[in-house]
Formats: structure tokens, C-alpha cells, sequence
């Protein structure tokens, strides 16, 4: 075995391994990404019904309510634009509160309510997503919190 | 006066490292030893002042000194000792400063142990880790001083954030630090070696034993907080695929396949030049995982507070450090001579398809963490990249890896006998078939976790079988099997321990993954609900009173078939100063699975919402990494990596002699 065919045993193990991987990672990223709207996007019939999307905003004041079965919530989740009916059967997270910004992953059902899958929760009081970040500068109704910074 | 004295003994190290930095790795290009010896004294005076200001960080937290603006962010008068000293590093200053302290902390070990390396390599190593030290002294000082005083001083601090006052998390930074920081020992013996335009086995049996306690600490930090968001946060989950996981998950992946490419460099003297890229790579995720989520980058529902505005500093930080050394690595490695031949099938062999299959993993890892940021820059559009992208990637690249990893221990040195080796483990594919047959036959379900499931008793398997071919058990008598045990190499049975535990761990994962049940419900006091062939009845939800919270506990009492099992207290906290909830959950452990307790929030009618779940051989996964951790320490017990043992094989390179005349 000399050193010149070692070498391209190896590349050739390498290049194989890279397309299988690439191919991979080609196949999900067209499959397994979620996009992100903000409620004026679904507003606007912009996102596909079906499809797994996350939707981002704040948590509407006073929509927060429990449903009869006891473990299922629903509420609304606004860029003080738009906003958008959501239910999601299950424990909220801790930091979850009416006023406050707020991730949800799933999809939108038959009557245009989005079905949360997944509400995420943020480990820190100051901690806004920056997609709600975005989302709230993008309807135009972004206020710096000043107080969350000294 | 105190927080004055630990900001000047951080300016002073600074100052110190700027020498260290200089004079060792010039005296190491032109020979006077005088100025290469500078380098240890250096090392340890650096230890020492940082030191210094990290325990006058720790002073004002303990005592709650209140005209300091970290202290006062991050601490309260009312927490719990423990939780006034883990403060000291729950915050971005005072990580910073436990970071370069572990920097400073292995700088002084390569000043105390290092006697037997050649000085010149020795200076120059000494000096690539006190550039780094500049890098982050400075950054600490400018940009994120832990010692800035307030005044007026208020009455009391806003307390750490209740997630983090636990004791998983309270020691998940300095493990997960020590590992990232622990590869900067590869770091700097690899830019030396590239600077030397020289790589000798003594190098590669420095690097190895260092980057093997880097890799122990970081396996042992990821798990830790893992473990945390496991038991803390109420979801039932262990592993989220979330941008802040994945950045302690990079350097972890390229410091295995860097541990592994090192043994062919001090066995076979061969991959030379890969393996120095490899600890470059390595060092630049530790550095990427440190940085990338703080500066708010990249957004991640697991962040605490980021602060952007630092984001550039860290960005040019980044790209001086990992782009001056790949530069570096592009002119000098052809000056890094190729090592020893060997053919495709051979123990070197199995080891480059595991650096490749490694490398290739982290690499999807990398595109799913980073992905997002390319595309909202070129498009616009916000994206997420979750758990069913990495199953889709990571997970069928693992199934080679894990597939090829029973059978390389087999295989010898420069070329070996494949179909040999593989009637030696016609156990393990016995044992494959059967688990994979029992998966079906007991829960069924996707193909995949079958599939997994025959994987991971595949490598239990061969793994105990190649362990137990070397001491010949059952095929000599039992005495003389032992003696050949104590024989054999403790980096053997570190390595059948470490490969073993990753078995049992992806036994673990695959379970929790693919079984896991759960159920959600309002229950009120005295009302039962059935999981898994366990009742789970809720008693009473107490109100109780701890130190710095109040909490809503609940008594939940599991029984099977009328025999009572478990009873576990799973609360709801309100930490009053943040007012901010927290969820602890119950969990009772059979061994075989965890059954998990979570209570939610009161309705109006006097119940709770409460959620169950049932998570399968869990406890696996722990054990599993237990066992890896386990491995390596065992491993780094071996003689060869004792004090002086380089000194046995290590050649005096030429820089070397110069030095000594």
C-alpha cells in the first residue's frame, strides 16, 4: 500500500460520507424547518394550514381562559396589530403571563385557530425572543423596555 | 476595598500575561533559555492573581456586599449560601472570570507537571495560552468588569434567577467551563507544534491525557445540565436539539474524534497534521459554545439574559483566534512531516472513520445550529431548526459510527483480518437480534428505535466480548484470567467502561425517545389516574415555606397492582423577590424507567392540573455517561500518563538541545 493510494482510499471514504451527510441535511432542511410568523402574517393568509409553523408575539391582556376539560388553554397571541386564537392542551410554562412575549410551535386547524403543539418557555424574566422582537417592531408597536435595562 | 483589590489583581494579570505572552516564545525562537524560563514563573503568578480577583468576587457575593453592581443583580440576602457562591458564575461577568481562571488554572499545570517537555515547546505552549488570556483578560475588563461599584447601594439584592438556584445547575458551569477551557491545552500545544513545524509522540502523550480531563469535565457539565432541565423544567425531556445545547455538543463531538485521532498519533506517529486541526477545530466550537448563544446571536428559549452590545467584541475575539489559526495551520501544516502506512482495515483505519463520521456529525450539527442566522441574513425569512431535522441527520450518521465502533478494538494495528474479527463477535450480533426482537415483542413502535435498540446491545456486547478475549476469560482458568485483567492497561478498561456506557446510555436515549407516555389531567385531592400500569393518586397539595419561597406541595402516592411504591412531592415554587414560579418535579426511579410528577396550576373548583409521565430506562442514560466519565478517569489513571512517563521514548528535538547548551 503505498502512501498516494492510501490517501485516496481515504478521500474517497471522506466524499462519501460528506454526500450521504449532505444529502441528509438537504432532505430535512426542504422537510424539518419551522418557519416563524408573527399573528399579521397569519392574518394575512401568508402561512400554510397543516403545515408545522411557530408563531410568536405577546400574550394577549385578559384573553387567557381554561377550557371545560380543565387542561387545555386558550388564548391570544398578538403584535398589537393583529392577533390570533390559540388553544394548547397541556402544562403552560412557568414564565407563561398575559402581557408577556411568547413562542408557540404547532399548526393551524380547520377554523383558522392556530393549535399550539408546544408553548416555550423562557428561563429569564428579561428574556424577550427576538423573533417577538422583531415581529412587534415590524406592526410598529416595539417599545424599548427600558426598565428591564439600566 | 476588597472588590478594588480583585479588579487591580485582574489588571495585573493581564499585565502578566502580556510578558508571558512575549518574551518565552521569542526567547523560544532564538534560543536564550533565560527568557523561555520566564514562562513558568509567569504561569503561576497569572494562577494566583486571577485567583486573587475570583475570590474577591466570591467575597462580596458571600457577604452580600450590595456596592457592587453584579452582586446586586444577581444575589439576595435570604438565598442559601450555596446559591450566594454559584452566583458568582450564574452571571455573565463572573463566568468570565471563572473562565480565564480555569485558563490560568491549566496554564499553571503545564508550568508544574510540564518539567519533562522541551523547554522551547514548553515556552512557546505557555505563551499561545497567554494569548488567549490577553484575549479574554481584556475583554473582561473593558466590557464586562464584575467589580463596578453603585451607589447609592440598595438595600438589598434582585436575588439570582430561582432556575438556577439548584445544585445540578450550581456546578453545570464550572464543569462545562472546565471542559471547554481544558481543550485550549490541545489549542496551544497544536499552534506551538505548527510553530515548531514538529510533532513527536511526546507531544501527542501531552496532548491526549489533557484533552481526555478537557473531554471528562465537558461530558460531565453537559450532562449535568441535561440532567437539570430534565428534573427542573417540568417537560418531561432531557435533550431539546436547542441552540444552547448544541454549542456545548460541537466541541464534545470534535473533542471525541480528537481523543481518538491522538492515540494514532502517539501509537502510530500517523495523522499528524489532522489531529493538530482537530484540536484548532475543538478549541474553536469551546469558544464558538462559550460565546455564541451570550451575544444573542442566536436566539434560543434556553438563554438568560444576553447582552448584544458585546456581540462585536466577541465576534472579532472569534475571528482572530480561529481565523489566525487556520491560517497558521494552512502554511505551516505541510511542514508537519506524514507519519507511519497502514491499510484501510486496521485499528488506524477504524479510527479515521470514526474522525470521519465524528467530524461529519458535528458538522450537521453545526449547519442546524446555524442555519437560521444564514438564512434570515440572505432572506429575511425566521426559521427554527428542532428535533426532527437532527433525526433525520445526526441520527443516521451515528448508526455507522456506533455500528463500526464494536468492531474497531478488535482489529490490529497497520492492517487486520476483518473476517477474523467478525466471528469474534458473532455474540454481539446474538445479542443485536435478540434486543432488537425483545423491542418489538415488548412495546413495538418505530423501526428505527428497533433498530437502535439491536445497535446499542451490538456494541454492549462486543465491547464486554473484546475485553473479555484480551484477559482470555473462560478460556483460561479464572485466576489467570484476573491476572491478565490487573495486566492489561488501565486505558484498556477505561475504554471497554466508556464504550460500554455509551451502549447503555443509547439504549437509554432510544427508549425515552420512542416509548415515552404521558398524560394530562385536573385532579382533585383523593382522585386516581392510571399510566403504565402504575396509579398515581393525588393526596393533598400542602402549602409550604422555604427559605427564600413559598410552594405548593403536592403528595402523590404510586402504587401497582394495590402495593404501594412510591411517594413523591412535586411542587410549584414562587420565589417572591423575582416573582417568579418554578417547577420541581417529582420523580421516582425503578431503574428500569422513571415515573414522573409534575403540578401545575389550582382551578377554580379546588383541582390541580397535574402531568404524568412514564419515561422508559431514563435512568439509563445517566448511568451510561456515569460510565463514560468513569472510563476516562480510569483511563487517565494509566502509568503511561503518570508524572515524568514522557520522558521514557521523548526524543530531544533539535530546539531543545539548543536550549539546554
Amino acid at each position: 500500500m503505498t502512501r498516494k493510494r492510501r490517501r485516496l482510499y481515504f478521500v474517497l471514504a471522506a466524499m462519501l460520507i460528506l454526500a450521504g451527510a449532505a444529502a441528509l441535511v438537504l432532505g430535512a432542511l426542504q422537510s424539518e424547518i419551522t418557519y416563524f410568523y408573527s399573528p399579521t402574517d397569519l392574518a394575512a393568509g401568508n402561512a400554510p394550514a397543516g403545515r408545522s409553523i411557530r408563531l410568536g408575539g405577546l400574550v394577549e391582556e385578559g384573553s387567557v381562559e381554561r377550557l371545560d376539560d380543565g387542561v387545555t388553554t386558550a388564548f391570544r397571541v398578538t403584535d398589537l396589530t393583529n392577533s390570533v386564537p390559540v388553544t394548547y392542551r397541556g402544562l403552560l410554562p412557568d414564565l407563561f403571563r398575559e402581557g408577556q412575549g411568547v413562542v408557540t410551535e404547532g399548526s393551524i386547524g380547520a377554523d383558522g385557530a392556530f393549535v399550539a403543539r408546544e408553548v416555550l418557555a423562557k428561563h429569564d424574566e428579561n428574556y424577550m425572543p427576538r423573533e417577538v422582537t422583531d415581529a412587534l417592531k415590524k406592526s410598529g408597536q416595539w417599545r424599548d423596555p427600558a426598565e428591564t435595562t439600566e | 476595598m476588597i472588590p478594588e483589590i480583585g479588579h487591580f489583581a485582574l489588571v495585573l494579570a493581564l499585565a502578566v500575561a502580556l510578558v508571558q505572552g512575549s518574551v518565552p516564545i521569542i526567547g523560544a525562537a532564538r534560543g536564550r533559555t533565560a527568557w523561555m524560563d520566564v514562562a513558568r514563573p509567569a504561569a503561576l503568578l497569572q494562577l494566583a492573581l486571577i485567583s486573587i480577583a475570583f475570590l474577591a468576587l466570591m467575597w462580596a457575593y458571600v457577604v452580600s456586599d450590595f456596592t457592587v453592581l453584579n452582586v446586586v443583580r444577581n444575589s439576595h440576602t435570604a438565598k442559601p449560601l450555596l446559591y450566594k457562591i454559584s452566583g458568582v458564575w450564574g452571571n455573565h461577568e463572573g463566568s468570565m472570570v471563572l473562565w480565564v481562571l480555569i485558563l490560568a488554572a491549566f496554564g499553571a499545570a503545564v508550568a508544574v507537571f510540564g518539567g519533562n517537555l522541551p523547554p522551547a515547546l514548553r515556552a512557546r505552549v505557555l505563551s499561545v495560552q497567554a494569548w488567549i488570556a490577553i484575549g479574554f483578560l481584556a475583554f473582561s475588563l473593558l466590557t464586562s468588569n464584575p467589580f463596578e461599584r453603585i451607589f447609592p447601594a440598595p438595600l438589598n439584592g434582585r436575588d439570582l434567577n430561582p432556575l438556577l438556584q439548584d445544585p445540578g445547575l450550581a456546578f453545570h458551569p464550572p464543569m462545562l467551563y472546565a471542559g471547554y477551557v481544558g481543550f485550549s491545552m490541545a489549542f496551544s500545544f497544536a499552534i506551538a507544534a505548527l510553530i515548531e513545524g514538529r510533532v513527536d509522540p511526546a507531544w501527542a502523550r501531552w496532548v491526549r491525557p489533557w484533552t481526555l480531563v478537557a473531554w471528562c469535565f465537558l461530558t460531565a457539565g453537559i450532562t449535568l445540565g441535561s440532567w437539570w432541565a430534565y428534573y427542573e423544567l417540568g417537560w418531561g425531556g432531557w435533550w431539546f436539539w436547542d441552540p444552547v445545547e448544541n454549542a456545548s455538543f460541537m466541541p464534545w463531538l470534535m473533542g471525541t474524534a480528537l481523543l481518538h485521532s491522538a492515540i494514532v498519533v502517539e501509537k502510530r506517529d500517523a495523522l499528524k497534521a489532522w489531529t493538530i486541526l482537530l484540536a484548532i477545530l475543538t478549541f474553536s466550537l469551546s469558544l464558538i459554545g462559550t460565546f455564541i448563544v451570550r451575544s444573542g446571536l442566536l436566539t434560543s428559549v434556553h438563554a438568560f439574559a444576553t447582552d448584544p452590545e458585546r456581540g462585536l467584541f466577541i465576534l472579532l475575539l472569534l475571528c482572530l483566534t480561529i481565523g489566525g489559526s487556520l491560517i497558521l495551520f494552512a502554511v505551516r501544516a505541510p511542514a508537519v512531516q506524514a507519519g507511519g502506512l497502514f491499510a484501510p482495515v486496521s485499528r488506524e483505519g477504524a479510527l479515521v472513520l470514526n474522525n470521519l463520521l465524528l467530524v461529519v456529525a458535528c458538522g450537521t450539527v453545526f449547519l442546524g445550529t446555524l442555519y437560521p442566522l444564514f438564512l434570515e441574513a440572505a432572506t429575511g425569512d425566521k426559521i427554527s431548526v428542532g428535533p426532527p431535522f437532527y433525526n433525520k441527520t445526526f441520527v443516521p450518521i451515528m448508526v455507522p459510527l456506533i455500528a463500526v465502533m464494536a468492531v474497531g478494538p478488535f482489529l490490529a494495528w497497520k492492517r487486520a483480518d476483518l473476517a477474523g474479527v467478525l466471528s469474534r463477535l458473532k455474540f454481539a450480533f446474538a445479542a443485536a437480534v435478540l434486543a432488537a426482537l425483545g423491542a418489538v415483542a415488548l412495546e413495538g413502535g418505530p423501526v428505527l428505535a428497533v433498530l437502535a435498540m439491536g445497535l446499542a446491545a451490538w456494541l454492549f456486547v462486543g465491547t464486554l466480548a473484546e475485553w473479555a478475549g484480551r484477559i482470555k476469560l473462560f478460556r483460561a482458568p479464572l485466576g489467570d484470567s484476573l491476572r491478565r485483567a490487573r495486566g492489561l492497561p488501565r486505558s484498556a478498561h477505561g475504554m471497554t467502561l466508556a464504550h460500554a456506557g455509551l451502549a447503555i446510555a443509547m439504549a437509554g436515549m432510544t427508549a425515552a425517545a420512542s416509548w415515552k407516555v404521558e398524560s394530562v389531567q385536573t385532579m382533585q385531592p383523593g382522585d386516581s389516574v392510571e399510566l403504565a400500569g402504575y396509579t398515581y393518586r393525588l393526596d393533598r397539595v400542602d402549602q409550604v415555606q422555604g427559605p427564600n419561597y413559598t410552594s405548593d406541595m403536592g403528595q402523590v402516592t404510586i402504587s401497582r397492582e394495590g402495593r404501594q411504591i412510591a411517594q413523591l412531592t412535586p411542587e410549584k415554587r414562587l420565589y417572591p423577590v423575582q416573582q417568579m414560579p418554578t417547577t420541581e418535579a417529582g420523580i421516582h426511579t425503578t431503574g428500569l424507567a422513571d415515573l414522573y410528577v409534575v403540578v401545575g396550576d389550582p382551578d377554580d373548583a379546588g383541582g390541580w392540573t397535574v402531568r404524568i409521565f412514564h419515561e422508559p430506562l431514563v435512568p439509563w442514560i445517566w448511568a451510561g455517561v456515569l460510565l463514560m466519565v468513569l472510563g476516562g478517569i480510569v483511563s487517565l489513571s494509566d502509568r503511561r500518563f503518570r508524572l515524568g512517563a514522557p520522558a521514557r521514548r521523548a526524543k530531544a528535538p533539535a530546539g531543545a538541545t539548543a536550549a539546554r547548551a
